[in-house]
């Protein structure tokens, strides 16, 4: 589940502390453009002590590692794996090749720190013109790539256009990632919404994403979480629907029966898939109980 | 003394004819907060007349009191009873400036110690920013207006002698008089007796501190699950701002809901200005105004009513405003597993801070919750025994942390209402494991000095000592 | 590990340390700290253990923390020493 993927600065010691409480699907501690160009190694060094360090509950632990093209990518690799990062962010992704590379130092790392092979998870964020017309390339370049996301400030700079709240500039942009994502089986993570203070327009700016299939949303600022939450949260009418879905095809398992059909229609694979979509995202939002076998790492 | 013309020529005069010798106590409202002027002057003045041996009762010390200090040093002051006082002051009496003991109160138990003769006051000093010659006085006109003046109205029954100084003298009568002239001995008219603008010290703003939100949403969340968020509703909140955005959020809340509360109650701020505007609270009541939002609506508001500190919140008249607050949002600097909050003394030991209005409202309101971080630069909030009981923990009902919540253990119900809505409730012992886990154990070295403070309860009994911190 | 310069890591905001390290002949620890009172020893300890890790057994250690966690303390201290033993400009 990754509704909310918060980048936290990672040279500020306050906020990489605050992320064991913020409600973040995912915390991307971040390497790159929120560190100063003099502070690589003293973020890196710090993201990994704090990794060692605090509990960060259930929050999935990712790391937008600095450019490919620098010095600093491949030192931030190897602090950061072994310090129990789970996913990498690799930023302005502009082809398979690229992941490649990555995905093969990544056996490297693994292998050298005894992590199971393939463990570790790669998002690449398009933020470029050639990694838009990359996308699917780049989204089955390795089993490693769990999701694509977009990057539309960058890609703005790039496209040479003005970045503006209504987004229609990265309209093509968006959609063409979502396709990529999807042909690849895999997500589509939304371009942070950059007015910090604008929660509203957050709120519109997710849905909107939510619309086009999108998976969930960067964020770059705590006040937008809740916001994210919301456009990401099914509707009544949805989660009732998901319910009777799940329902219909656990008695007709039990009856033995082949064909489902729930108010007259025929239940398919796809809409169970979409009802257990909904349910996931309704019991992340606290709508629903959690399931009573599901994992329960609630701690003190 | 003249009955129909009280009007002073200087200060030096004014203070001449109450008498006021040596070894008497003088007595001043804190309303302007950081603005205020008058403390200092009076005092300066006492110096300049040789008068030694004051003890100073004030609602509050401030930052800008800290003439004070030298005051003391001269021998012009020899003791103090307040409800507050700011660090530049309380540093140095923890360092033993003052050789007999501070006298900390509430705002409801320093009248509450007028009305029990406990306390005495010989001359009451009261800044008005508007009077009249024969001393009816008020806080809301003229240019250096601060709003309700309700601290300084049991003293104005109580002192011996009355003394108002203002820098807006009106003509008889004024309209409002919030002070009247049954109590008045003499005014004095002076150049200023403040500056307005520094009303608003500290904060009177919702946070941005994503921390801090993070602590007003679960708190929103535990009163909406309370049971007490209902039609009639009274609040009350400090002007810290975690508090502040509570006090938003309650608003959405009761708007959603369409929840009518009857009235919010203490020190005023714009932004419960702004829910009482919007018809969510039937009345404001008005002790102390934080901000210019405050002043201006309690000035055009008749529902935006002024009350004395005795009526707000002293135990030892008939009832007061306290003992019909439901809810109540305050801040601590520690709380202990018994949840005694301290807001007097900081890690160290040294004097910041008090009561206010603090150990009032937690012992009024149906429901008292404390909200803080449970981290400040490496400190837990949470210790095993806080270095002062500023609010006794059986008046405490809740504590809301960034981590999670924590019910008194005598509050099953709402405990098991905060469980029953999903909000993340553990024993406060069980916050306190979580916080040590991460800043490590403090060590512990409690002050072992003479005595330089009592904190005295609403009741006028003993709750605690403060001592001389050695370092 | 040898410091053969002068180098600082960390700021001044709450919740981080600035931490300057020099050579020195003999090993000089200064702590500055809000929290001085109650961590003082945490602090040392894990300032001599990190020491310890690098193998630097003298130099003049400077800690101006503003209520640093121990990973802060760690993270900051180990950057400083590795900027100090490597010449200025060198790989940060």
């Amino acid at each position: 589940m990754r509704r909310s993927l918060l980048f936290l600065p990672g040279n500020q010691p306050g906020m990489l502390q605050s992320g064991g409480v913020l409600p973040a699907d995912t915390l991307i501690f971040d390497l790159e453009d929120s560190v100063a160009a003099g502070e690589k190694d003293a973020a890196r060094e710090l993201v990994a002590s704090a990794l060692r360090s605090f509990d960060f509950g259930r929050r999935e632990l990712s790391a937008r590692i600095n450019d490919l093209e620098t010095k600093h990518a491949f030192t931030d690799l190897k602090t950061l794996i072994p310090a129990g990062i789970e996913t990498i962010m690799l930023p302005k992704v502009s082809g398979g090749d690229m992941v490649q590379q990555v995905a093969a130092l990544f056996d490297e790392i693994e292998l050298e720190h005894g992590i199971v092979k393939g463990r570790i998870k790669i998002i690449a964020l398009i933020e470029t013109a050639c990694g838009v017309e990359h996308a699917y390339e780049v989204a089955v370049a390795s089993p490693r790539v769990v999701a694509l996301a977009l990057g539309a400030e960058d890609l703005a700079a790039d496209l040479g256009c003005a970045r503006t709240k209504e987004g229609r500039e990265i309209f093509y942009s968006r959609s063409r990632l979502i396709i990529a994502a999807k042909a690849a089986g895999i997500e589509a993570l939304d371009t942070p919404f950059t007015d910090a203070r604008d929660t509203e327009g957050c709120y519109e700016d997710a849905l909107f994403a939510r619309s086009l299939g999108y998976a969930g949303k960067l964020c770059i600022s705590p006040h937008h979480l809740d916001s994210i939450h919301r456009a990401f949260m099914p509707s009544k009418a949805e989660i009732e629907f998901a319910l009777d879905v799940t329902e219909a095809m656990r008695r007709a398992k039990e009856d033995k029966r082949g064909a489902v059909s729930l108010r007259g229609k025929m239940i398919d694979l796809p809409v169970l898939l979409q009802a257990e979509r909904t349910l996931h995202l309704a019991r992340a939002a606290g709508l629903i109980q959690e399931e009573p076998d599901g994992e329960n790492n609630h701690e003190a | 003394m003249k009955r129909d013309n009280k009007v002073m020529p200087s200060l030096a005069e004014a203070i001449r004819q109450t008498g006021l010798r040596d070894g008497m106590t003088v007595s001043f409202h804190h309303h302007l907060r950081d603005g205020d002027a008058v403390l200092n002057l009076v005092l300066a003045e006492c110096e300049k007349l040789g008068v030694r041996d004051l003890t100073v009762n004030a609602s509050a010390l401030m930052a800008c009191h800290h003439p004070i200090v030298d005051f003391i040093r001269k021998g012009t002051v020899t003791g103090i009873e307040c409800n507050y006082m700011h660090p530049v002051v309380g540093h140095e009496i923890s360092k033993g400036l003052l050789a007999r003991e501070v006298i900390f109160r509430s705002h409801g138990g320093r009248p509450a110690a007028l009305e029990r003769k406990e306390a005495h006051i010989d001359v009451a000093f009261i800044a008005a920013s508007t009077s009249d010659r024969a001393g009816n006085c008020n806080g809301r006109d003229g240019r250096t207006a601060f709003g309700s003046i309700g601290y300084a109205m049991p003293d104005a029954e109580h002192a011996d002698n009355v003394v108002v100084v203002t820098d807006h003298l009106a003509p008889y009568p004024v309209s409002v008089a919030s002070i009247d002239e049954r109590y008045v001995d003499a005014v004095v008219v002076i150049d200023s007796i403040g500056d307005p603008d520094k009303i608003m010290s500290g904060t009177t703003r919702v946070t941005r501190d994503p921390i801090g939100l993070l602590i007003a949403d679960y708190t929103a969340r535990a009163l909406s699950a309370s049971g007490l968020l209902e039609d009639g509703l009274s609040f009350q909140t400090g002007a810290g701002g975690t508090s502040l955005a509570v006090a938003s959020f309650i608003g959405e809340i009761m708007r959603g809901r369409g929840i009518r509360g009857s009235f919010a109650s203490g020190g005023i701020t714009g932004m419960l200005v702004d829910l009482f505007q919007e018809g969510l609270f039937e009345t404001l009541i008005d002790v102390q105004c934080f901000d210019r939002d405050a002043v201006r609506s309690i000035r055009d508001n008749e529902k935006h009513r002024e009350i004395s500190a005795s009526t707000y919140a002293s135990p030892a008249v008939k009832s007061s405003v306290v003992d019909h607050l439901d809810i109540v949002i305050l801040g601590a600097t520690e709380i202990d597993s018994q949840f005694n909050v301290n807001v007097h003394t900081d890690s160290n030991g040294f004097i910041m801070g008090g009561s206010g209005g603090h150990s009032d409202t937690a012992a009024g309101a149906k429901l008292s919750v404390i909200v803080a971080p449970l981290i400040r630069a490496r400190l837990p909030l949470i210790v095993d025994r806080v270095g002062t009981i500023s609010t006794p923990g059986k008046d405490v009902d809740l504590l809301v942390t960034q981590y999670g919540l924590a019910c008194n253990p005598e509050k099953t119900e709402l405990d098991y209402r905060l469980r029953s809505a999903g909000l993340p409730v553990f024993t406060i012992e069980e916050l306190h494991e979580r916080a040590v886990g991460i800043t490590g154990v403090p060590g512990r070295h409690p002050s072992q000095g003479r005595p330089v403070a009592r904190v005295v309860s609403r009741d006028g009994d003993l709750l605690d000592i403060i001592r001389a911190v050695n370092r | 590990m040898e410091l053969i310069r002068k180098a600082k890591s960390g700021t001044l905001e709450s919740s981080d340390v600035l931490v300057t390290v020099e050579p020195a002949g003999e090993l000089i620890i200064t702590l500055d700290s809000p929290v001085k009172e109650q961590f003082a020893c945490a602090i040392l300890e894990t300032v001599r253990g990190v020491l310890e890790d690098f193998s630097v057994r003298t130099g003049k250690i400077e800690l101006a923390d503003q209520g640093a966690l121990d990973c802060t303390i760690r993270a900051r201290l180990t950057t400083a020493l590795k900027r100090a033993s490597q010449p200025a400009g060198g790989e940060k």
